[in-house]
C-alpha cells in the first residue's frame, strides 16, 4: 500500500512538474507578453495580495516544518569521523540500547586492524550511555538527558567536540561537562552548578560544543565514574580507529563474522546518518499540514483566477480573434497563476529565513532523550518551497484557465 | 478579371433559442472583389454582423460555403481558423477592444507575436502602422490616456500591422464623435483605395455608409438590396 501511495504522489508531482514546464515553454514560444500578466495581476491588487499571503503562509509552514526535519538529519549527518568504527551489540538499533562487555573489550584490544598510539595502546574508547531525567529551566517539568561516559581516548576520537567554557572533567571525580545548547534548556547547567541524579550529585565543570552534531544533545563525564555512579558492569559501545580504510573493511568483516563476539560494526558516520527515525514524523506532519493548508490555498488561487477570467472576458475574446490559440490562453492564465503563487512562495521562504539557525529540541525516538537541533533552511528546501508554491498556482489556475480558453469568441467579445 | 476575394454561396446560419430555431442568415450568396469597401446595413437582427463574423472566421455557417481567397473558412478547425485569422483578417470593433494594460505600441504588436518575426522587424512594422494612423507620438500611451478616436485608430493600426488582405469593421464609428468618426472612415477608405485592402464594414449610420463602394442591405437574414 505505501508503495502505491508513493507511486501516486510521485506521479502527481511529476505531472505537476511537466505541467509547469509546459506552461513556461508554451508561454515562451507563442505567447501573450508576460508583461500583460504582470500588469493585470496588480490591477486587482486586493485579491492578489490575499492569494499571495495565503500561499506564503502555506509555504512558510511547509518550509519551517521541513527545516526541523532537515535540522535533525543534518545534526546526525554531521556527527562522527569517517575513519572511526562504532561497535555495538548485535541487534541493538541505537547506542543507548546496546550493552558490551569488558571481555569483549579485552578481545578487541588484540585485533591488529586497530591503530596503536605512541604508547602502543590500541585506539579504543568504551563508552557508557545512560539517561537521566532532569528538570528543565523554568516550569518546563523534566526531560531525559543523554549522559555519555567517555575515556580520554574517546575524546581524541571525537575532535569535533570541544570545550567552550570551564574545564574538562577529572577522572575519579563526580564532575560533568554539559552541552552549551542543553545548558540553555535545563536548570542547574551553568558552570559551577550541581544537580542530583539518583543519590549522586554531579558538578558541572564545563560546557562543550559539538559543532552542530548530535553531541550537542549530550553531557559527558568520565566512563569509569559513570559506571560507578550508575552501577553498570558493562559498557554501551566501543569506538575504534582502524589503521587504514582497508583495515576498517577487514575489521568490520571480522567482527561481523565472529560468532563468539555477537557484535555489530559499522562506520561512525554511517551509524548516525541512519538515525533518521526522529525526523520521519516531523516530515509526515509537514506533508500533512502542507496538504491540508494547500487545499485552502488552491481554492484561494482559483477564486482569484476565476475573478481574473471574469474581468478579462473581452480581452480573452480579443486575443482569440487576433489569432491566439486556446492553448495560448490557457498558458497565459496558468503562467499568471503560477507567477502569483511563486511570489507567495518567495515571500514564505523569505519569512522562514527569520528562523534559520534558531535552536530548538525534541524527544529523540532513537535515544529517548532531549535532542537539540536548529531550523535549517537549505537552498534545496527553499527550491522545494518554490516548487510547492508553483504547484499550488498550477492546480489553482487550471480550471479558470480552461474556462477562459473555452469561452465562445463572439460572446466573449460582447462581454462588458 | 481577377477572382473575387470573398465568394459566398447558399450560406445559412441558424441559432437555437430555447425551443425555437432562429434564422440569422438564409441562403445568402455574394461575391466581394479585391479592394472593395463593402458596407453592410440593416436593422438589428437582420444578420449583418453574423455575415461579417462568418467571413472573418469567428463564426461558422450552418449550411453553405464561404471562400476567402482560396480557403473555405467553414471547413477549417478551431486551431486552423486562429492561424488563418491572424494572417488574413484585420479586426476593428465598435468598442476598440484594446488591452488596457498594454501601451498603444504593445497593442499593435500583439498579432505580430504569433508570426515568428524578430523583434526589430516587429518594431518596424508597428511603427509603420502607427505612422499610417498618425499616432506614432502616442505609441507609449496606455488606452486610458487616449481619446476614443485615438483608441480606434490604434485598433486600426493593430488590424493593419500583419498586412492582411481583408479588414472587417463592426460599427467602428458607433462610439465616436463626428470628427473622430470622419477620421476613422477616411483611414478605412484610404486602405481600400490606396492600399488595395478589401474592407467590410457593418454600420447603422448612413453617413458612414456613404464611404463604401458598395452597400448591401440585409433583412431577416437575406440580402435585399
Amino acid at each position: 500500500m505505501p508503495a502505491v501511495f508513493t507511486l501516486l504522489v510521485q506521479s502527481f508531482l511529476g505531472l505537476t512538474a511537466l505541467g509547469i514546464v509546459a506552461v513556461f515553454l508554451t508561454a515562451h514560444f507563442s505567447a501573450v507578453p508576460v508583461k500583460y500578466n504582470l500588469k493585470s495581476v496588480f490591477i486587482r491588487w486586493r485579491s492578489t495580495v490575499a492569494t499571495v499571503v495565503g500561499i506564503a503562509l502555506v509555504v512558510l509552514v511547509y518550509v519551517l516544518l521541513q527545516s526541523l526535519a532537515v535540522g535533525i538529519e543534518k545534526s546526525n549527518a554531521s556527527t562522527g569521523d569517517p575513519r572511526n568504527i562504532l561497535i555495538a551489540r548485535k541487534g541493538a538499533t541505537a547506542e543507548s540500547s546496546s550493552l558490551v562487555t569488558r571481555a569483549q573489550l579485552r578481545t578487541l584490544q588484540y585485533f591488529e586492524e586497530i591503530e596503536r598510539n605512541a604508547a602502543g595502546d590500541p585506539v579504543i574508547s568504551a563508552d557508557v550511555l545512560t539517561l537521566a531525567s532532569l528538570p528543565r529551566k523554568g516550569q518546563g517539568g523534566e526531560a531525559n538527558v543523554l549522559l555519555r561516559g567517555v575515556t580520554p581516548r574517546g575524546m581524541e576520537l571525537r575532535p569535533q567536540v570541544h570545550l567552550v567554557a570551564g574545564r574538562w572533567f577529572s577522572p575519579g571525580r563526580r564532575e560533568i561537562v554539559v552541552s552549551r545548547k542543553l545548558a540553555g534548556r535545563f536548570a542547574n547547567f551553568d558552570v559551577g552548578d550541581t544537580f542530583k541524579t539518583g543519590p549522586t550529585t554531579l558538578t558541572v565543570v564545563g560546557w562543550l560544543d559539538g559543532s552542530g552534531s548530535a553531541y550537542d544533545s549530550e553531557c559527558w563525564m568520565d566512563a569509569d565514574e559513570s559506571r560507578s555512579v550508575f552501577e553498570r558492569e558493562m559498557y554501551s559501545t566501543f569506538l575504534v580507529r582502524p589503521k587504514s580504510p582497508e583495515a576498517a573493511t577487514n575489521l568490520i568483516r571480522r567482527i561481523e563474522s565472529d560468532k563468539r563476539l555477537q557484535l555489530r560494526a559499522e562506520s561512525e558516520t554511517g551509524y548516525y546518518q541512519k538515525q533518521t527515525l526522529t525526523a520521519a514524523p516531523i516530515k509526515w506532519l509537514a506533508g500533512f499540514l502542507a496538504l491540508t493548508m494547500s487545499i485552502g490555498a488552491v481554492f484561494a488561487a482559483m477564486n482569484t483566477m476565476y475573478a481574473a477570467v471574469g474581468a478579462r472576458t473581452r480581452e480573452i475574446g480579443t486575443l482569440r480573434v487576433l489569432g491566439f490559440h486556446r492553448r495560448n490562453v490557457i498558458a497565459t492564465f496558468l503562467l499568471e497563476g503560477i507567477l502569483l503563487a511563486m511570489l507567495g512562495g518567495a515571500l514564505g521562504c523569505l519569512i522562514s529565513l527569520k528562523w534559520n539557525g534558531y535552536t530548538t529540541a525534541t524527544l529523540s525516538v532513537e535515544s529517548f532523550s532531549e535532542t537539540v537541533f536548529s531550523f535549517t533552511i537549505t537552498p534545496t528546501l527553499a527550491a522545494q518551497g518554490m516548487f510547492f508554491a508553483a504547484a499550488l498556482g498550477f492546480w489553482g489556475t487550471l480550471l479558470p484557465a480552461v474556462r477562459a480558453a473555452r469561452l465562445p469568441v463572439i460572446s466573449a467579445l460582447k462581454a462588458l | 478579371m481577377a477572382p473575387p476575394i470573398v465568394s459566398i454561396r447558399d450560406l445559412s446560419k441558424l441559432y437555437r433559442q430555447g425551443d425555437i430555431n432562429v434564422t440569422a442568415l438564409n441562403a445568402v450568396s455574394l461575391d466581394i472583389e479585391l479592394g472593395e469597401f463593402i458596407v453592410l446595413m440593416g436593422p438589428s437582427g437582420s444578420g449583418k454582423s453574423t455575415l461579417l463574423h462568418i467571413i472573418a472566421g469567428i463564426d461558422r455557417p450552418t449550411h453553405g460555403s464561404c471562400r476567402v481567397q482560396d480557403t473555405d473558412v467553414a471547413r477549417l478547425n478551431e486551431s486552423q481558423l486562429a492561424d488563418w485569422r491572424n494572417r488574413n483578417v484585420g479586426f476593428v470593433f465598435q468598442s476598440f477592444n484594446l488591452i488596457p494594460v498594454l501601451t498603444a505600441f504593445e497593442n499593435v504588436e500583439l498579432p505580430l507575436l504569433l508570426t515568428g518575426l524578430k523583434a526589430s522587424r516587429r518594431r518596424q512594422q508597428v511603427t509603420t502602422a502607427l505612422h499610417l494612423v498618425g499616432l506614432i507620438d502616442r505609441q507609449h500611451h496606455l488606452p486610458r490616456q487616449l481619446s476614443g478616436g485615438q483608441e480606434q485608430r490604434v485598433a486600426i493600426a493593430r488590424a493593419l500591422v500583419t498586412d492582411p488582405p481583408l479588414i472587417v469593421a463592426d460599427e467602428p464609428t458607433g462610439n465616436l464623435d463626428a470628427k473622430s468618426a470622419t477620421d476613422v472612415l477616411e483611414i478605412l477608405r484610404s486602405l481600400s483605395q490606396q492600399a488595395g485592402k478589401t474592407v467590410i464594414m457593418v454600420t447603422h449610420d448612413p453617413k458612414a455608409a456613404a464611404y463604401g463602394t458598395r452597400q448591401l442591405h440585409l433583412e431577416k437574414g437575406e440580402i435585399v438590396a
